[in-house]
This record gives structure tokens, sequence and C-alpha cells, in this order.
């Protein structure tokens, strides 16, 4: 009886083995496992068996029995891992094809860089201030020390619309709107757009500005100094851009400077923007003037001395032309998608 | 100011080369523009005399002349310039010499005769200059000298760009003053003495505006040589200067304003008739200027007058009439201290903005006019010969600029600094630059010379002394952070965000001018008084904007007009308007769309953007607020949309905003081929939101029911949704509309509606016959409200 259950699982084992599908796994299975399997049919032969030889050939059919069962059910699930394998492949996509697009706009480069300057002077804890852009001529000049006929206003080409209302040449009057109401200390930014009377290949008769203003009682031309030069090396990415302090001359400041960076196009080496010098002019600033804190604050001499200020001013444009290399001005205001595209 | 470098070291001991000079004054703050060598491209070319002329035996026009050169043996050289005569010092080209442009001179014939070189003219030699004939130099010039020598043309012309407030360095001596304060040198500055009266002659000088003119300075100077040359040295100090020579009288008169500051004039005397008056304008007058222009002089304007009218524009320019010309023999030379307030702004006002102008607008040294009539004097009557008279002088004491004390403390110097200079060292900066200095303890108290009229504070000094200790030795100490703790609210929503949203919803931004075109303008809101420029660069640029529409529109045809079809745009800036004196600004934000609402791509159908598009976008913004229903749109009119196709945007009854479709009127007037949606929105109206507060949600489930009504193709989907509301109640959790049809199948003039209803009850499940008798009260108010048919 044992030669026969050994025989039996043997040739079963070699059906499964041959098997291609599980339905021919299946058909195994009933033919040797089913109730009227070649092995189940074993088991009712035990009766014709002397009783104690019973109990093992009994536990041999079950042996037999269950490591038949082992073997289809594996043989079972490596052919359905297959088939599913097989299906799944034949589900296949091209996932090379694009997505499907809803598209993404852009800022303005403008914007880009108006934001990031926000972001900067903001966390040094700048407030960000806005004002009207027609202005008075008391806001835009007097109040920051530029009287009338003063040589310094042929430095503004002025848009005018009466006697007394104009476009403002710089967002300096929105400092002045400022302080009228704020008490020092203050730290303000002021972004916006100016206009001045002039339009050729570098100028054009609209343009960006931010201006910032500290005044608090101690602060320094060494403060100044320190914090625009932390932001020209943020701003550009460059931890070694070069600055430099050179005098010059505002109606609001004093003492004033103009702040040359290494040129950022050829590291100084000199190239055809920086006119081969291997300096840019950047940004104008300076130590508020006591004449216009005396006209703003109405601060009286004592007081005066008791507060410093500085004042800078930065041209958006410059800076978003040298931070991605845009060679012409008039870029900005055309709009050309083309252009728009390359800041998505 | 352009001036030579050679020019500059005849008051300068400095070895410095032009370049490092130039970087002097720039670290200074006199900031240098440009560096130019002016040597020509030359080679052999020297001094030579003509020491005879015969003609040439085969040409009329042309002649043999002997010239010695300085060697053994004088050259012959053939020459046809009229101005060849015995005795002159000319430029000589020797055999081998090298001209400008690369012409090499040779041994040649002249029609027969031999000629060993050329004499050459200023043009020749690469200078710009209209004269004709042989460049005569000065006798005094040396035989035999290269050119390049005798002329200094190994030279720079150094440009320095000067800031308003520095009018003191408006002259070859103020630039010199400064770099001797910055390389601590001494000026070479030659001793300028009077030239006494040779004659008696004087006029009449009257001035009634002593306040305008504190001090005026003339002198007549009789019999000069009208047929004298203005000598070569000072027509090229000038020409470097970039000034032209303009015959001896204007040439000195403009050289001593290059040298010392002084702007200067001279008159015709015999063109004056009497004697001389200085006082304003009454207006109603005219005058021709020496530039052939006639200009009506403004009231108030300081004029120089005769007795049968203006002869000159005080500080600005003189009048033609009175002019020194080519036969003048007897002049009156003027030399004033006009104050900056009576030429400032005047210059502009008329167009006519001068060298002399320039600089009295910035301010003359007041102490300056005798010293500079003596120096033109002398260098007059070397030029032109004549007998000058006394010097006439007539100062308002009171009106001239008084100097002023001015006392810095060394504890300001340093808060305002942020570093302690040594104070010997800010008394020396101070000393060098002319100031009477006298230091205390605590500081130093400061009398600026009259020139440096410009020092009234404490910080003009403070400045001075950095300038020259240099900006560079100030630390840059770390700055001083101030922590703002920020504002988190979620009350307000940054302006930021509106721009976000568009840019995620495949907007670009753009920035246009904010004047525009004033028909464009018109066209887009005929009916906004906007605000005109008074002197716009431009037509087109001429009236500011009331709408961004304008430039968004713009922006469309510039980028169709590049093959670019589908666009979508927006723009956030003011607009502006005006009534009357006052001008108001709103910030907008506006967006455009037109072409594809999807970018051309595959699996997926695109057709063109709409109305509804765009309102989806403008929901998404208006969403924000957390109270979208709260904007309502209504179908209104505005000149630049589609009167079918407008919507008016408001909240709590105040129009914020538009949304719609271009006016087919104005899309035509523009070539404008697509459909263009617009909407415009003012920012204010979407920068609170009420602040979020959770609800509980429902544990139990909803049911959702849909229906199909047909209604009248008028009738506004909004009212659909009012009446379904109004009836759905308190159950009612959601209500969307899933499908509008018009067309095959209904009837014309209606249309076919197909809303999805959400009903939920937070506490419980809803049983069918509660729902059910939601569903007929809708039903019902549908057909008794709106007469819609169910289908």
């Amino acid at each position: 009886m044992q030669a026969k259950i050994t025989e039996l699982l043997q040739s079963a084992l070699t059906e499964i083995e041959a098997c291609k599908d599980v339905s021919s796994v299946e058909a195994v299975r009933v033919k040797f496992l089913g109730k009227k399997g070649l092995l189940t049919e074993q088991l009712k032969t035990l009766g014709s068996l002397p009783p104690e030889l019973r109990p093992k050939a009994g536990q041999s059919v079950n042996i037999a029995k269950k490591e038949l069962s082992e073997k289809i059910q594996d043989k079972k699930q490596g052919l359905e891992t297959v088939a599913r394998n097989a299906s799944l492949s034949s589900e296949k996509i091209d996932i090379t094809l694009p997505g499907r697009n809803a598209g993404n706009g852009s800022l303005h480069p403008v914007t880009r860089t108006i934001r990031r300057l926000e972001n900067f002077f903001s966390s040094a804890g700048f407030e960000i201030v806005k004002g009207p852009e027609i202005e008075s001529d008391y806001y835009n000049f007097e109040a920051l020390n530029i009287p009338d006929n003063h040589p310094a206003r042929a430095m503004h080409d002025t848009f005018y619309f009466d006697a007394s209302h104009l476009l403002r040449t710089h967002t300096s009057p929105v400092q002045v709107r400022y302080m009228e109401k704020n008490e020092p200390p203050i730290r303000i930014i002021v972004p916006g757009k100016v206009y001045r009377c002039d339009s050729d290949i570098t100028h054009t008769p609209m343009f960006h500005q931010v201006e910032g203003l500290l005044i608090d009682d101690t602060v320094s031309f060494a403060d100044l100094k320190s914090l625009l030069i932390t932001f020209l090396r943020e701003f550009f990415e460059q931890e070694n851009l070069e600055v430099r302090f050179r005098p010059s001359f505002f109606p609001f400041t004093e003492p004033s400077a103009e702040v040359d960076i290494s040129c950022v196009m050829c590291n100084g080496s000199g190239c055809r923007v920086c006119s081969h010098t291997g300096w840019l002019e950047i940004l104008g600033c300076g130590m508020v003037h006591p004449n216009v804190l005396a006209n703003v604050l109405g601060f009286k001499k004592a007081d005066a001395d008791k507060f410093n200020g500085f004042a800078f001013g930065i041209g958006v444009e410059r800076l978003a032309m040298l931070r991605y290399g845009i060679n012409d001005l008039r870029l900005f205001f055309e709009n050309d998608v083309r252009f728009l595209k390359q800041f998505s | 100011m352009k001036f030579s470098e050679h020019w500059l070291k005849q008051f300068v001991n400095t070895k410095l080369s032009a370049s490092e000079i130039a970087d002097t004054l720039t670290f200074a703050g006199l900031e240098v523009d440009n560096i130019e060598s002016i040597k020509p491209d030359i080679k052999k070319i020297v001094v030579g005399k003509i020491i005879a002329i015969t003609s040439h035996p085969n040409a009329d026009r042309l002649r043999v002349c002997r010239v010695d050169v300085g060697k053994s043996k004088p050259l012959t050289i053939v020459c046809g310039a009229n101005n060849a005569e015995e005795g002159v010092k000319v430029p000589t080209a020797l055999v081998g010499a090298k001209l400008p442009g690369g012409l090499i001179i040779k041994k040649t014939q002249l029609r027969g005769e031999d000629s060993f070189g050329m004499l050459c003219s200023a043009t020749e030699l690469g200078f710009e200059s209209n004269s004709e004939g042989l460049l005569i130099l000065d006798k005094e010039t040396r035989i035999g000298v290269d050119i390049v020598d005798a002329l200094h043309l190994d030279d720079h012309v150094i440009e320095v760009d000067l800031t308003p407030n520095r009018g003191d360095c408006l002259s070859v001596l103020g630039i010199a003053r400064e770099m001797n304060a910055l390389t601590n040198t001494k000026l070479k500055q030659k001793k300028i003495t009077g030239v006494s009266a040779a004659g008696k002659k004087k006029i009449g000088v009257t001035v009634t505006a002593g306040k305008l003119c504190p001090r005026y300075v003339g002198r007549v100077i009789e019999d000069i040589n009208p047929d004298a040359h203005t000598p070569v040295w000072m027509q090229e100090q000038l020409r470097r200067s970039g000034l032209r020579s303009l015959g001896p009288v204007v040439d000195v008169t403009n050289y001593v304003m290059l040298e010392l500051g002084q702007p200067m004039h001279g008159f015709d005397l015999d063109k004056i008739s009497g004697g001389i008056k200085i006082l304003t304008s009454k207006g109603k007058q005219k005058l021709k200027l020496l530039d052939e222009t006639t200009v009506a002089i403004p009231a108030g304007t300081l004029l120089i007058s005769d007795k049968r009218g203006p002869l000159a524009i005080a500080g600005i320019m003189g009048g033609s009439a009175s002019a020194v010309t080519n036969n003048t023999k007897n002049i009156f030379l003027e030399s004033a201290f006009f104050s900056p307030d009576a030429i400032a702004g005047r210059a502009r006002l008329m167009g006519k903005h001068t060298d002399s102008s320039h600089r009295f607008e910035r301010g003359v040294d007041s102490s300056l006019q005798k010293i500079a009539i003596e120096r033109a004097t002398a260098l007059l009557l070397a030029i032109v010969g004549g007998k000058p008279g006394p010097v006439i002088e007539k100062v308002s004491k009171n009106n001239l600029p008084k100097s002023i004390r001015v006392t810095l403390k060394q504890k300001k110097l340093e808060s305002i600094l942020g570093i302690k200079i040594p104070t010997a060292k800010v008394t020396r900066i101070l000393k060098s630059l002319g100031m009477k200095v006298t230091s205390s303890q605590s500081g130093w108290s400061v009398v600026a010379p009259s020139y440096r009229f410009d020092i009234k504070h404490d910080v003009d000094l403070i400045e001075e002394v950095i300038r020259v200790y240099g900006y560079d030795k100030i630390p840059a100490v770390p700055f001083k952070l101030s922590a703002k703790l920020e504002n988190i609210t979620e009350k307000k929503i940054n302006a930021r965000l509106l721009a976000d949203i568009l840019v995620g919803r495949d907007y670009r931004e753009v920035i246009t001018y904010s004047f525009i075109d004033r028909k464009r303008q018109a066209a887009f809101a005929p009916d906004e008084n906007a605000a005109v420029l008074k002197n716009p660069i431009s037509d087109a640029l001429a009236v500011m904007r009331t709408s961004l529409w304008p430039g968004l529109v713009e922006t469309v045809i510039y980028n169709q007009n590049r093959q670019q079809s589908r666009l979508r745009f927006f723009e956030t800036g003011h607009c502006f308007f005006r009534k009357g004196k006052e001008f108001r600004e709103i910030n907008r934000i506006a967006g455009v769309i037109t072409g594809g609402v999807f970018q051309e791509q595959w699996g997926t159908k695109t057709r063109n953007a709409d109305f509804f598009d765009m309102k989806g976008d403008l929901e998404a913004i208006l969403g924000k607020t957390g109270e979208l229903p709260s904007f309502e749109f209504e179908q209104a009119m505005h000149p630049a949309l589609h009167p079918g196709k407008t919507a008016k945007i408001t909240k709590n009854g105040t129009n914020i905003g538009w949304l719609g479709e271009l006016h087919p009127d104005i899309a035509a007037k523009l070539s404008l081929e697509t459909t263009i949606i617009l909407f415009e929105l003012d920012i204010s109206a979407v920068l609170r939101r009420n602040s979020i507060e959770y609800r509980q949600l429902s544990k139990y489930p909803s049911i959702r029911r849909d229906i199909s009504i047909l209604v009248d193709e008028q009738l506004a989907v909004k009212n659909v949704f009012d009446v379904i509301s109004q009836a759905g109640g308190k159950w009612l959790l959601h209500l969307e509309l899933f499908d509008e049809y018009r067309g095959e199948g209904i009837d014309s003039g209606r249309k076919s509606l197909s809303l999805g209803l959400t009903l939920q009850e937070s506490s419980r499940t809803l049983k069918e016959e509660e729902v059910e008798t939601v569903m007929a009260r809708v039903r019902g108010a549908l057909e008794a409200e709106l007469g819609a048919k169910l289908r």
C-alpha cells in the first residue's frame, strides 16, 4: 500500500509540474484529492487492511495528501502571479507622454525682484509701506530739502499735472508721509512705481524703486554699510561680492554715498556691462539730512541730535537686469510672452 | 566739467597719471565720467618757421616755402595755403612723417618743384576745427620741437560729472583745490595781480536789484586790435574743454570762466548807449540773443539794460546787438556775482541752459569778481592790446553771502559715522579744504571759504571729513536687527495672494505704463475724468489710465503680432482719477484672456476661453475672502464691454469690479479678431476675510436628488438657485448645476437645466418621506415662481 501511495504522489507531482495554468492545476487536484480522487480513494481501501496496519497506512495517505495540497497551493500561487504580472504589464502606459497641463503662469521679473527685497528687509524688521503715485510738490521735493529752483531738480525730470501736482520722481515722499504719522524708531521700505520724463535706450519714463528709511537713536553710517553689503551679497547670492561706497550728493542725505559692486557679469574683470571698469553703480544712500528731520518730524535742534537716520534708494529694474542678465531695459514694459515665460 | 590733465597740472604739483587723478577725484565724490587721450596718431611733425616764400614757376595757386625746422639747412616745401607768410611758425610734417589716418609724407614733386614735407592745418593734425589754412603757431614756440611737445598733445581730457552742491569745482582752479586737499600738496597758483588803468574811460553802472546782483564789476578796454587772433595755446585749452574758439574777447572770457569759475561777458562798448542798469524785467520785453534766437523775457528776470532796453539776460546769455564782433574796437567787460536765486530755474524756463547759467545757479564764489576781471584784462592785453580803464565795482554788502561759523562736535561725528577719527586728522582735513578751523576739547569751530557756500551744517563738515578720510575706512559693523513680531492675522489677505492665485491659473503678470494714449483712454472709459499730463513724453503716453484694460489689451495686440494666440495676462497697479484739483488713486488687479482655454496638448480637447472661464478664475480670488456669496454679479452695461456679456461685481451694493467680453466695436477698431475676456477688481475689496469657524461633520449619510427643468431661455440661473435655496430649507446642504442645454429637443425660447440637490440632517438620517416633501416643495416653487416645467 505504501508503494502505491508513493507512486500516486509521484505521478501527481509530475502532473502538477507540467501544468501551465490554474485550471489544469485544479484538474490535477480533483483527480487526486477530489471526493473520488485517487488519493482519497486510497482512504476508502483502509478497511480492507488488517486493523493493526490501518493507522500507519491512514497516516501515510494523509501525509501524502498534505504534501500534495501544499504543492498544489504553491503551484497555483505561482501561476496566478505570472498571470497577474502578464495582465498588468499589458496595461503599461507610455510614461514619457507629457502630463496633462493646466499651465503655470509667472510673476513679472520686477515683481519677483521687489518680493525678494521685501522678504529681505522684512526679516530685518522693516515694515513695507506704500503711497500715492500722484504727489504734491511739497512731498516730492520741498519736504526732502529740494526747494523750488534747486539745481537738484534738474536731476529729476518731472511729469506735471498742474503747478503743484506731479508724478512722484522717487518713492521718498512716502517716507515723509510715514514720518508725519509715526514716531521714531522708524524702519520702513517703500517699493513702488516712479516716473521721470526721460525715454531712451537706458531710461524708461516709468520704473520701480525701493527706498528704505531707518531712524533711531543710535544708528550710524557703519550700520548702513553693513546692512547694504549684506543685502547685496544675499541678493546676488555671492558671498564675496565686493561692495564699495563713494561720496555723492542727494539733497535729503548728508553724508551721501553711491554704492558700487564688483561687476556680477564678469566678476570684476571688465566687460561691456560695466564699461570695462569692473564696477557697477547699484544704489544711492546716506544719513538723513537734518533739514528733512526738521521739516518732517518737526524736530527741534536738541531732538534732532538725539536721532540719526539713514536712507537708501534702489532701482529695481537695474537689480533685475543684473540678476537675470537682461540687457535691454525696454523688455520690462513690452511684456513679450516669450520674455515673461522665462520667469515661470 | 571737462578739462585737460595738462591744464590741471599747471595748478597741481602731482606726478599722478590721468587715471590716478580720476580715481582720486571719484573717491572724493567728484565722479569722473570719462578720461580720453587726445594724442593724435602722428609722427615726425615739428615746428617749422617759414623763412622765405617764392612763387611757384608752374602754378598760380602754389608757392615754394623755405622752412627752418632747426636743422642746418632749411627745407623746401611746396604749399597751397593762403595764409602761408614769411616769419610764421607752422606745424611741418617732415619726409617720413605720419599723419592721422595713416598718411605717410614722402619727398615729392609738385608741378615740377621738389617738396620735402608738408605744412599742416589744424584739421590735418586731427583737431576738430573749422579754421582754414595753416595752423599758425604762437610766436614763442621753439623751432624744431616735435609738435606733440610744442602743443602738449600727450594729454588727457578728464570729464567730471559734478553733483549740484559742488559748483565750486566748475573750474580748473576748483578741481585743483580738491586735488591739493586730497593729495596733501600746495596749490601752484600764479598770483593774479591787478592791471593798472591806462585810460580813464568808465561807464555808469547802476544796480537797482542789489539782492539779485550783490556785486557788479566792469571795465572798459579801448582800442583793441580787431584783427588779432587767439593764441594756439588758449584755443587748445578751450578745445580740450569742449569750447570752440570764437575770437579773442569771447575766448578770454570763456578761458577765465573755465580757469577760475567766474562767468564773464564782453559787450561792444560802442553799442551801449550811455550807462548800464542792472534791474529786473517787468515782462513783455523781447531780446534777440547771441544764438540768434529771440526770447520773450519773463517778468522778474534779471537784465543788463541801457536806456534803449535790455542788452543781456544776466548770467544766462548776452544779446546779439551788443555782442563783440570782428569789427569791435572798444569793449566793456562784465564780471558779476548774480545770486543763485536770480538765475535758478530761469535758464530752463527759457530753454537757455548755458555754461554761465549752470555756474551761477549752483553758486559762484562771491569774492572772485575783481580777480577774474584783472586776469581777463591781462590776458586780453597780451592778445589784442588796448587801453584798459579803471575797474568799476558796485557792491551791495548786505546782500553778499555771509560766511557762517559751523560747530562740529566730536560726539556727533562719531555717532553719524560709527568710527573715531583722530582729532588732529580731522583738523588737518578741514584745513586742507581751505577752512578756518579752531579746535576745542569737544570738537571744532569752522568757517568755510567763500567758495564753499554749501557748508551750512555740522553734517556738511562730517561729509567733508569722511570723503577725504575715505568711506572705505568705515567698518561694516554687524547690523543690529530689530525683531518685529509678524502680524499673523487671518483676517487680512496679502495682495501677493491674488497674484499667486492667477499665476497658479496660468496667467502671466505684465507691467504696462500708467500713462496711455488719450484716444485709447476715451474708448475704454469715455465717462471718467482722467488726469492729463502737462508735459507728456508723447501722445501715446499722455493721460493717466483709469483702468488697467487698455494696457492689457495693448499687450495682447503686441503678442498677437508676434504669433502668440493663447494669451492670459494680469496686472496690478494704480488707476488715476481727477476731479478739479482732487486726484484719487485706486489700486486694482485686472486680467485678460483670449485663445484656447488650455494649451494645445494631447488627450485634452481645447476650445476658446470664454466669460465663464474667467468668472471661475475670479471666483477663485473672491472665494479667498471666505464669503464668495456676498459678491454679486449683476447684468449691466459698461462702455468697454459687450452689452450682453457684462457683469458688474458688487459687494454690499458697492461696485468693486467688472467682468465681460471686450466690446466688439472696440475690438474691431483695434483690429482684434479673437474674443477678449476682461476682468478688473478693486484690490481693497478682497483684502479682508472672515475668520474660519469649524462646523461639526454629520455622522449620517446625505441624500442626493437630481431634477431637470425647462425654463425660459432669458431666465437667469441665479433666480433658479435662489428659488431652490429658499424652498430647500435647512436640509439643503449643497446645490449644483450640472447641465445647461438649449437646442435640439428643447422648445425654442426655453432651456433645460439639470440640478443636483444634496440633503442632510446633522443629527439623524433623513427619512424617504421627508426627502420627498422637500423635493415636492422645490418642484412646486419652481413651477409657481419661475414657470418651470419638469422634464
